[in-house]
C-alpha cells in the first residue's frame, strides 16, 4: 500500500507560489457555536454508548428516487394528469359515464389506461433505475471504530454521525467528515473534488495538530472528542466549529472537514469522525433539483394541441347549433316531425322543448366524440420515442471516450429534437475547445520540423484539396478515423518521426539542441509521477493536458522523467552515447503558468553545478523574450509555427537560458520577498521578478485542436467564446480555433482610456460607473457604425468582463446583442460565472433562438441551467457541471456528433412524428365530423366503440413511434458532411405552421376523399351480389380499413428509411386491424354488438368492400404523393438534395457536392474552412460574391 | 435530486483499474442506427411508374366495375306523393294517420329482361335511422334471448307500457318499423309471388334474434309507430323485422322487402298494390319501390366504376405530364439556390 518515498514527500512544497501559504485559519466565528445556526454537538466514537443517534435521526441513507413504492401510485398519476391533455382525456373518461356519452365507458377508458400506465412505466423505471444507483452507492463499504481500536467493514448507509471511520486511498468519503489525522506525519491529505466543483486538482486538506498523533487503529479505543459545528447548510466553502478534545477547545475549519463525494488522493489512509450523514451532507445539501427545460418544439405542439381544442370545440359547436334547432323542428306543438324519434316523449337530451339545453348537452356528446382529433397517445409516443433516442445518443460508439471509458449520458430525455435547433452555442474557454486533451503530434527543433502525424484539420484540407468524396461508398473520413484511434497506443502521444523516435535523434545534425529541447519538456513541468513498481511504467499526474503530453513525448522519445522529491527532479536520459543515464536536477524555483504571463519556467541546478532556466510559453510573448544571440532558429520556427497554428495546432515555444550565480542570486532574493509580501500588488511584483529572468534560445511543440468548431461553424451554428482568461489569452485561444482569423476585423471592447483610469484613481464608484458605461456605451455603437459601413466583412467581437458587465445593464445591452448578433464570432474574456450566464439569458431572450451552453467546470453551471440545452463535459474534469446538464458528454469534438447527427435526426424525426400524429388523427376526426353532417348531428358515430377507442393506440400508434424512433433523412456520414443540413433545425423549416398546416390540410383532404368515396359507392343501392343493403356497420367498417390503409400507407410514403421494423410496423398495423375485426367479430354478439361477424359475414366476400377500399386508399394518397413528386424533384429542401446526391452517386461528382457543400461557407465566416478560403482569395471573393446582401 | 451526486466508481483514470472499457456501449447495428434499410427516393422513374401502375390497374377495375353496373336493371318508382291525396303537407299526414282505405296501385315497366332474383326494395329518403337517439333506443339483449325479456333499460322511451308491462322488441327501432306493403302481379293478373326468406343477415337470424323470443305487447300502446308483429312467430323468424332493425347508415336507404324469383321480360308491366301506411310525410320524406337485379358488384350503381376510371385516368395523365416535365425541364437537381435560407441568410 503506498511507497515510502511517497510518504515523505509533502507536495503542496514543490509549488513555490504556495510556501507560504498557512495551512490552518482560525476564524474568529467560534463566538457563534452554540448559536442560532451552529448549535450542532457531535460526540465522536460513543456510537456505542450515548446514543447522540436519537439526537440526529438523519442517518447516512441517500434517496435521488423521485417516489417511494408507496407514494409511486398517488404521484405518477398526479404528474400524469397535470398535463392539460391528459386531463382532458380524464374528464371525457369520466363524462363516458353518463348518458352523454356517444360511446361506452370501457372503450373510452381503455386508452386512457394504457396512455398513463405506459407512462408511469416509463417514471418507474426512470425511479427504479435511480434507486439502483442509489443502492450502490448506499452500500459501499468503509471501516468503522467499532470499539477498542477494532475497525470493521460497514455499509456506507448505517453511518452515524460520530462515528470514526478510516478511508483508504482512491476511496470516496462517505460523509462529511472531521480529518482527525492521516497516514502522513503532518496530518494532511489530498482531496481530489472532481465530483463537487469540476477542479481536478488535488487539494490539500490538514488535521488539527492535537489529533495529528491518532493514526493507529489501536489509538482510538479511547479516543474521545465532542465537536460544536454550524448545522447542515449548502456551503461547500465553509466550515465552522470547535472541538473538545483533552480539555481543550480548538477552532475548526473548513482546512479540517472532508466533504462527502470528494476522494482521497495520494494519501495511503485517513481517519476521521463523520459529522454530517446522509442528507445532511453538504454536497446533498447543495444539489438541487435542475431546471425542468422543455423544448421548443413541444412548446409549439402545445399550441398546436390548443388549435385542435379550438377547431374540435368549434365543430362542437357547430354541430350542437344545427342539433338544437333541428330538434326544436321535430315538435311543432303536437305535430311531430321525425315522430319515429318519438320527439314527444324524449328524455331532456332530445327534448324538442328545451332545444337549448339539448343543445348544449349535445355540445358535450360532440366534445367527447370529436376529442378523437386530439392524439391521445401523441404525449406519450413522443416520451418513448426520446427515451429510445437517449439510449441511442448514450450508445453511440462514436461519442466513447475511450480514456476515461466515459460513452456520452443523456440526463434528461426531453430536450433530443432541441438538439437539432441550435442557433448558438455558448462555449467555456479554451479546454472546452481544445478537448481538455492533448496529442503531442509535432516540433520544430532547431529550425527543422519534425513530425508526420497529420492532424483532423490537415486530413480535412487533403480532402477538401484533392477530392472531398466518398471512395467506393465507403467512407474515408471514418475509415482513417478508426485506423487511427487503434494505432493510437499511448494517450496524449501521436508522434512518428523515424528520424527522431527510438533514439535516432542523436544522428540528427543539431542532436545537441535536440537533447536540451527534450530535457526541457522533461524538467519544465508540475507533474507528478507515479511509478507502477511492477511493471516500472510510471504514468504522470499533470495539472493541464499539454503538459501531460510534453511530459508522456519526452518519455516516449528517451527522456522519462520519474521521480520529483521535494527539490530535485529526476529523469533517464538516453544520452549522446546511447546509454541511459540517471539525471538529478535540483529544482530551485517554479514559476509558474498563469494566463497573463502564458509561459511557464523552472530553475534547475545541473549536476555539473550549471544554473538553468528553461522556459516554455506562447509565441507571442516567447519571441519577443529571446536574446540577440538566440535568434537563430527564429524565422524557421516562426515559419513553422504558423504552419501548425494553420493546421489546427496550438503551438508552445521552447526556450531555455543559463543563468550565473550572481544573477540566480538576485532574483532569488527579489523573488522571495515578493512571494512573502501581503500586500495587494504581490502579484504584480512577482510577475516583475519573474520578468527580468527570461531571455534565449528556441525550440517547439504543438498541440491538436479538433476540427469539430470547423463543421459547427459550417453549420451555421454561432459559437460565442466565454472565458475567464484574459484577453490576450482568449484572443490567442480564438485564433487557434479558428474563431478568429488574419483579415477579420475585430472590435476589441474595454475600459482602459485614460478618463477611466483617472476617475479609478480617484476611486469614486459612481462617476466610475458612469464614465464607464457611456465608454461601453459609445464603443458598441462605434462598432455597430463599423459593421453597417461594411455588411459583407466578416467580424469578431471581443469584450472583457468589465465592460461586459456594463453591456449587459439594461438600457444598452439590446445595443451590445445587436451588435453581437452582427459579428462572426463573440468572445467574452475575464466573465465571471454570473456575467456566463447573463449573457446566456441575453441571446436566449434577446434572440429567441435556441441556445445550447457547453462547459466543463462548476464556473459553467450557471451558464448550462440557463441555456436551453447544457452540455456538460464529463472528460477529464469533474461533475458539477455534468450536474447541472442536461447532456454530457466526454468531449468537446463529440458536439459536432451530437448536434450535427443525433440533433438533426431527433430534431426531425420529433417533428414528422408530431405532423404525422395530428395528421391521422384529423383523417379520422374528419370522417367522424362529416358523418355527423349525414346523421343530424346526433353524435352518433359511424363506428363501433371499440374501433374508437383502439385507432389511436394500436392500428396507427406503432409506425409513428417506429418514424420517430428509426427515420433518418441521410445517414450519418452524410449529416456531418454536409452540415448546413443542421439549418434545418435552426429555421424550423420541419415544424413550422406552414408544414403542420399542410399536414393538417393533408389530413384533411385524405379524411374528406375517404368519407365521400365509401359513403357513394356503398349506398344507398345494394353492396353485393345478394341484393343486401349496407348498413351503418358496414359503411362504419369501410371507411375505418380505409382511413386505416389511409393513415399507414401515408406513412410508408413520408418514411425516408425503411428498415423491417417500419415494415413490421406499418404492415403490421394494417393486419392487426384485419385481425382485429376477424377476432372481435368472432366473439359473441353480446360483446361485439354491431361488429359481430361483420367481417366474415358480410364484408370479405363482398368484391364491393375491397374494390372501395384499394381505391380510397390510393385515391387518398394522390395528392400526397403528386405534391411530393414534385417537390423532391423541383423543389428539394436541403436534405432531399442530399438524398439525390445518394442517390445518383452524385458524390462521386466533386464539382457537384462542392456546390451543395459551398452553401456551408456562405454562412459561415469562421471555422478552419472559412480561414482556408480566405487564404485563396479568388474563391472567398467569388462567394462573397453569389452572397446576397444581408 | 439528481443523480449525479452519487459518484461514479469507475471514474478513475488509472489505465490498469479493471472493467476499463466497462462502459464502452456494445456495438449492433440497432444501437448504432444502422439497421439495413432502404431508402426509397422519388425518382422520375418511380413517379411515373407508380402512376402508370395505378392506370393499368384502376382502367380495368373500373371498367369491369361498369359493366357489371350496367348488366344490372333496376326499376324505381316514387309513390309517397302519388299515393297520397295532394294538397299540403298536414294534409297528408292526415290523411296518412286516418283510418282511410290507403291501398294504391302502381304500374311499372320492365325495360329490360331481368334475371331472378330479381330484388324488391323500398327507399327512404331523410329518414335518419341513424340518429343517436334512435340507433340507442333498443335492447339487443331482449332481442336474443327470452331470459332477458325485461332488459328493456335501453329502450326509452318504447320500453314498457302503459300499464307497465314490457314491450317486446322494446325501443324505437323495432316501433317505428316500416309496413307498407306491396304485391305484385303481372298484367297478365299472375301474381308475382314475393319470397321473404333469406332476406336479412343470417348472423342476425341465428345469434341476434332469438328464436324464443316472441313479440308481446308490441304496437299495444296508445301511440302507433309502424308495423305490427305476428306474436305467434319468433322474431328470428322476421326477417322484416330484422332487416329493419339493422340501422342504416344515411338518411337514404333502401332496405330488401324481399325476392321475385321470376324472370322479367323486357316490357312487361307490373301492377303494384301498395297498402301505403308508412307516415313519411310529417319530415318530407320520399318513399320509393324498386326492383332490381343485382350483378357481382351488388345493384346499379356506376359510382365506382367511373371513380376508378377518373383516377385511373388521372394518373395517365400525370404520368404523361411528369414524363413531359422531367423530358422537357432536365433541371440540375437540387440546386441550392432554392434552399428558403439561402434567400435570407440572415434567418428570419
Amino acid at each position: 500500500m503506498g511507497t515510502g518515498r511517497r510518504k515523505k514527500l509533502n507536495i503542496s512544497n514543490i509549488y513555490s507560489f504556495q510556501c507560504g501559504r498557512t495551512t490552518t485559519r482560525f476564524d474568529d466565528d467560534g463566538s457563534q457555536i452554540g448559536g442560532p445556526g451552529f448549535s450542532r454537538v457531535v460526540y465522536c466514537n460513543e456510537s456505542d454508548g450515548v446514543g447522540q443517534s436519537y439526537y440526529y435521526d438523519a442517518d447516512n441513507y441517500v434517496r435521488s428516487t423521485k417516489y417511494t413504492p408507496m407514494s409511486f401510485l398517488p404521484k405518477a398519476l398526479f404528474e400524469q394528469f397535470r398535463r392539460v391533455a391528459n386531463f382532458f382525456f380524464l374528464v371525457t373518461a369520466v363524462m363516458s359515464f353518463t348518458d352523454l356519452a356517444p360511446y361506452s365507458a370501457v372503450s373510452a377508458i381503455l386508452p386512457l389506461v394504457v396512455v398513463i400506465t405506459a407512462s408511469m412505466v416509463k417514471e418507474g423505471i426512470e425511479d427504479w433505475q435511480r434507486k439502483q444507483q442509489d443502492h450502490e452507492v448506499n452500500n459501499r463499504k468503509v471501516k468503522v471504530h467499532r470499539g477498542r481500536g477494532v475497525f470493521e467493514s460497514r455499509e456506507w448507509k448505517k453511518l452515524k454521525v460520530g462515528d470514526i471511520v478510516k478511508v483508504e486511498k482512491d476511496e470516496f468519503f462517505p460523509a462529511d467528515l472531521l480529518l482527525l489525522s492521516s497516514s502522513y506525519e503532518d496530518a494532511v491529505c489530498y482531496v481530489e473534488t472532481m465530483n463537487l466543483d469540476g477542479e481536478t486538482n488535488l487539494k490539500l486538506k490538514q488535521s488539527l495538530e492535537s489529533t495529528s498523533t491518532i493514526n493507529d487503529d489501536s489509538n482510538f479505543s479511547n479516543f474521545k472528542a465532542a465537536v460544536k459545528c454550524e448545522d447542515p447548510n449548502a456551503s461547500l466553502y465553509t466550515f465552522v466549529g470547535t472541538m473538545e478534545f483533552q480539555g481543550q477547545q480548538y477552532a475548526l475549519s473548513p482546512q479540517q472537514l472532508l466533504l462527502r463525494d470528494s476522494k482521497l488522493r495520494n494519501t495511503d489512509y485517513i481517519y476521521g469522525a463523520v459529522i454530517f450523514t446522509g442528507h445532511d451532507t453538504k454536497v446533498i445539501q447543495n444539489s438541487t433539483e435542475p431546471p425542468s427545460k422543455r423544448s421548443g418544439i413541444e412548446r409549439k405542439m402545445d399550441r398546436v394541441i390548443y388549435f385542435m381544442f379550438f377547431v374540435m370545440f368549434l365543430m362542437a359547436f357547430l354541430g350542437s347549433v344545427y342539433f338544437g334547432i333541428v330538434t326544436k323542428q321535430d315538435l311543432e306543438g303536437d305535430r311531430q316531425k321525425r315522430w319515429y324519434l318519438g320527439p314527444d316523449r324524449s328524455d331532456v337530451y332530445f327534448d324538442s322543448n328545451r332545444a337549448p339545453v339539448a343543445s348544449m348537452y349535445h355540445f358535450l356528446t360532440a366534445v367527447l366524440l370529436y376529442s378523437y382529433l386530439i392524439p391521445i397517445s401523441l404525449y406519450v409516443s413522443i416520451e418513448v420515442v426520446k427515451v429510445l433516442q437517449t439510449i441511442f445518443i448514450n450508445n453511440d460508439i462514436h461519442m466513447y471516450y475511450e480514456e476515461a471509458d466515459k460513452p456520452a449520458h443523456a440526463r434528461t430525455s426531453n430536450l433530443t429534437e432541441e438538439l437539432g435547433q441550435i442557433d448558438t452555442i455558448l462555449s467555456d474557454k479554451t479546454g472546452t475547445l481544445t478537448c481538455n486533451s492533448m496529442e503531442f503530434i509535432k516540433c520544430s527543433i532547431a529550425g527543422t520540423a519534425y513530425g508526420r502525424g497529420i492532424t483532423e484539420v490537415e486530413r480535412a484540407m487533403a480532402k477538401r484539396m484533392g477530392s472531398p468524396l466518398l471512395v467506393n461508398g465507403r467512407d474515408k473520413y471514418f475509415d482513417d478515423h478508426h485506423d487511427n484511434d487503434s494505432n493510437l497506443s499511448v494517450k496524449g502521444y501521436n508522434f512518428e518521426d523515424e528520424r527522431i523516435t527510438n533514439g535516432y535523434w542523436i544522428h540528427e545534425p543539431r542532436s545537441d539542441v535536440i537533447q536540451k529541447f527534450f530535457r526541457l519538456l522533461a524538467i519544465c513541468h508540475t507533474a507528478i509521477p507515479d511509478l507502477d513498481e511492477e511493471t516500472g511504467k510510471v504514468t504522470y499526474e499533470a495539472e493541464s493536458p499539454d503538459e501531460a503530453a510534453f511530459v508522456i513525448a519526452a518519455r516516449e522519445l528517451g527522456f522519462e522523467f520519474y521521480k520529483r522529491t521535494q527539490t530535485t527532479v529526476s529523469f533517464i536520459e538516453l544520452d549522446l552515447s546511447k546509454k541511459r543515464v540517471e539525471r538529478t536536477y535540483e529544482l530551485l524555483n517554479v514559476l509558474e503558468f498563469n494566463s497573463a504571463r502564458k509561459r511557464m519556467s523552472v530553475i534547475v541546478r545541473e549536476d555539473s553545478g550549471k544554473l538553468l532556466l528553461l522556459s516554455k510559453g506562447a509565441d507571442s510573448v516567447m519571441f519577443e523574450r529571446l536574446a540577440k544571440n538566440g535568434r537563430e532558429f527564429e524565422a524557421n520556427t516562426k515559419k513553422h509555427v504558423n504552419q501548425y497554428a494553420d493546421a489546427g495546432l496550438r503551438t508552445l515555444i521552447l526556450a531555455y537560458r543559463e543563468l550565473t550565480e550572481e544573477e540566480y542570486k538576485e532574483f532569488n532574493e527579489k523573488f522571495t520577498k515578493a512571494k512573502n509580501l501581503v500586500s495587494a500588488d504581490r502579484d504584480d511584483l512577482i510577475d516583475e521578478a519573474t520578468a527580468e529572468i527570461e531571455k534565449d534560445l528556441i525550440l517547439l511543440g504543438a498541440t491538436a485542436v479538433p476540427e469539430c468548431i470547423d463543421k459547427l461553424a459550417q453549420a451555421g451554428i454561432k459559437i460565442w467564446v466565454l472565458t475567464g482568461d484574459k484577453m490576450e489569452t482568449a484572443i490567442n485561444i480564438g485564433f487557434s480555433c479558428s474563431l478568429l482569423r488574419e483579415g477579420m476585423k475585430q472590435i476589441t471592447i474595454l475600459l482602459e482610456s485614460p478618463e477611466i483610469i483617472a476617475a479609478e484613481k480617484t476611486g469614486d464608484e459612481n462617476v466610475i460607473a458612469k464614465i464607464s458605461k457611456e465608454s461601453v456605451k459609445k464603443q458598441i455603437l462605434e462598432g455597430k457604425a463599423q459593421l453597417t459601413a461594411s455588411p459583407t466583412d466578416p467580424f469578431a467581437l471581443i469584450i472583457d468582463g468589465k465592460s461586459l458587465a456594463y453591456a449587459l445593464h439594461e438600457s444598452i445591452k439590446n445595443t451590445f446583442l445587436e451588435l453581437a448578433v452582427g459579428c462572426a464570432s463573440v468572445i467574452c474574456c475575464r466573465s465571471s460565472p454570473k456575467q456566463k450566464a447573463l449573457v446566456t439569458r441575453l441571446v436566449k431572450d434577446g434572440t429567441g433562438k435556441t441556445t445550447l451552453a457547453i462547459g466543463d467546470g462548476a464556473n459553467d453551471v450557471g451558464m448550462l441551467q440557463e441555456a436551453d440545452i447544457g452540455v456538460g463535459i464529463s472528460g477529464v474534469e469533474g461533475m458539477q457541471a455534468v450536474m447541472s446538464s442536461d447532456i454530457a458528454i466526454a468531449q468537446f469534438r463529440f458536439l459536432e456528433r451530437l448536434l450535427l447527427v443525433h440533433g438533426h435526426w431527433c430534431y426531425r424525426r420529433i417533428s414528422s412524428m408530431i405532423c404525422y400524429f395530428f395528421y391521422k388523427n384529423i383523417v379520422f376526426g374528419t370522417t367522424l365530423f362529416l358523418y355527423e353532417a349525414y346523421a343530424s348531428f346526433s353524435g352518433q358515430p359511424a363506428y363501433n366503440d371499440w374501433y374508437l377507442s383502439l385507432y389511436n393506440v394500436f392500428f396507427t400508434s406503432l409506425p409513428a413511434i417506429a418514424l420517430g424512433v428509426f427515420d433518418q433523412d441521410v445517414s450519418a456520414r452524410f449529416c456531418l458532411k454536409f452540415p448546413l443540413l443542421y439549418q434545418e433545425g435552426v429555421q424550423n423549416t420541419l415544424f413550422r405552421w406552414r408544414r403542420v398546416f399542410g399536414w393538417m390540410l393533408n389530413g384533411l383532404a385524405s379524411g374528406i376523399i375517404i368519407f365521400f368515396i365509401c359513403i357513394r359507392a356503398l349506398d344507398p343501392e345494394s353492396y353485393n351480389k345478394n341484393g343486401k343493403t349496407a348498413g351503418m356497420e358496414i359503411v362504419g367498417a369501410t371507411i375505418y380499413t380505409c382511413v386505416v390503409w389511409v393513415v399507414n400507407c401515408q406513412m410508408a410514403l413520408a418514411v425516408s428509411y425503411f428498415t423491417l421494423i417500419q415494415h413490421i410496423f406499418i404492415w403490421g398495423g394494417i393486419i392487426l386491424w384485419y385481425l382485429f375485426l376477424l377476432g372481435y367479430g368472432a366473439m359473441p354478439a353480446t360483446i361485439s354488438t354491431t361488429a359481430y361477424k361483420v367481417f366474415i359475414e358480410t364484408l370479405a366476400p363482398a368484391p364491393a368492400y375491397w374494390f372501395v377500399t384499394l381505391f380510397a386508399g390510393t385515391a387518398a394518397l394522390i395528392p400526397y404523393y403528386s405534391y411530393k413528386s414534385v417537390q423532391m424533384r423541383f423543389f428539394p429542401a436541403y436534405h432531399g438534395m442530399i438524398q439525390w446526391i445518394r442517390y445518383e452517386g452524385n458524390s462521386e461528382d466533386p464539382d457537384y457536392v462542392n456546390m451543395v457543400r459551398q452553401r456551408s461557407i456562405r454562412t459561415t465566416t469562421v471555422g478552419y474552412t472559412a480561414r482556408s478560403i480566405a487564404r485563396d482569395n479568388s474563391l472567398y471573393y467569388l462567394n462573397l460574391e453569389r452572397q446576397p446582401p444581408k | 435530486m439528481s443523480n449525479a451526486m452519487n459518484p461514479t466508481p469507475t471514474q478513475s483514470l488509472d489505465p490498469s483499474a479493471p472493467g476499463r472499457y466497462s462502459k464502452r456501449p456494445k456495438y449492433s447495428r440497432f444501437t448504432q442506427q444502422e439497421l439495413p434499410a432502404c431508402k426509397p427516393i422519388l425518382t422520375p422513374k418511380w413517379v411515373i411508374s407508380v402512376f402508370m401502375l395505378v392506370t393499368i390497374v384502376f382502367v380495368p377495375i373500373g371498367l369491369a366495375s361498369l359493366f357489371a353496373s350496367q348488366a344490372v336493371v333496376e326499376i324505381v318508382e316514387r309513390y309517397d306523393d302519388a299515393c297520397a291525396p295532394s294538397g299540403t303537407r298536414s294534409d297528408k299526414v292526415r290523411f296518412i294517420q286516418s283510418d282511410a282505405n290507403k291501398t294504391c296501385n302502381r304500374t311499372l315497366t320492365v325495360p329490360k329482361h331481368m334475371k331472378q332474383p330479381i330484388y324488391v326494395y323500398y327507399q327512404l329518403d331523410s329518414f335518419y335511422q341513424n340518429h343517436r337517439r334512435y340507433v340507442k333506443s333498443r335492447s339487443d339483449k331482449q332481442l336474443r334471448s327470452r331470459k332477458d325479456e325485461n332488459a328493456v333499460s335501453t329502450c326509452n322511451p318504447e320500453d314498457n307500457n302503459v300499464n307497465g308491462s314490457t314491450i317486446v322488441p322494446c325501443g324505437l327501432v323495432a316501433w317505428s318499423m316500416f309496413n307498407d306493403t306491396f304485391s305484385f302481379s303481372t298484367g297478365n293478373d299472375v301474381q308475382l309471388p314475393v319470397t321473404k326468406k333469406g332476406i336479412s343477415w343470417k348472423s342476425d337470424r341465428d345469434h341476434k334474434f332469438g328464436k324464443d323470443v316472441f313479440p308481446k305487447n308490441f304496437q299495444n300502446g296508445s301511440l302507433i309507430g309502424g308495423a305490427r308483429l305476428n306474436e305467434s312467430i319468433p322474431l328470428s323468424e322476421q326477417e322484416d323485422l330484422i332487416v329493419w332493425m339493422r340501422t342504416a347508415a344515411l338518411p337514404t336507404f333502401r332496405k330488401l322487402f324481399g325476392k321475385i324469383e321470376v324472370d322479367l321480360q323486357a316490357g312487361d308491366t307490373i301492377h303494384v298494390i301498395v297498402q301505403n301506411n308508412y307516415n313519411t310525410y310529417s319530415f318530407d320524406g320520399k318513399k320509393k319501390l324498386v326492383l332490381s337485379t343485382a350483378s357481382w358488384l351488388g345493384g346499379k350503381n356506376n359510382f365506382i366504376g367511373i371513380a376508378y376510371l377518373a383516377v385511373g385516368g388521372l394518373c395517365f395523365v400525370l404520368a404523361v405530364a411528369f414524363t413531359i416535365i422531367y423530358l422537357s425541364k432536365p433541371r440540375r437537381l437540387g440546386d441550392p439556390s432554392y434552399l428558403s435560407w439561402n434567400r435570407n441568410p440572415s434567418g428570419h
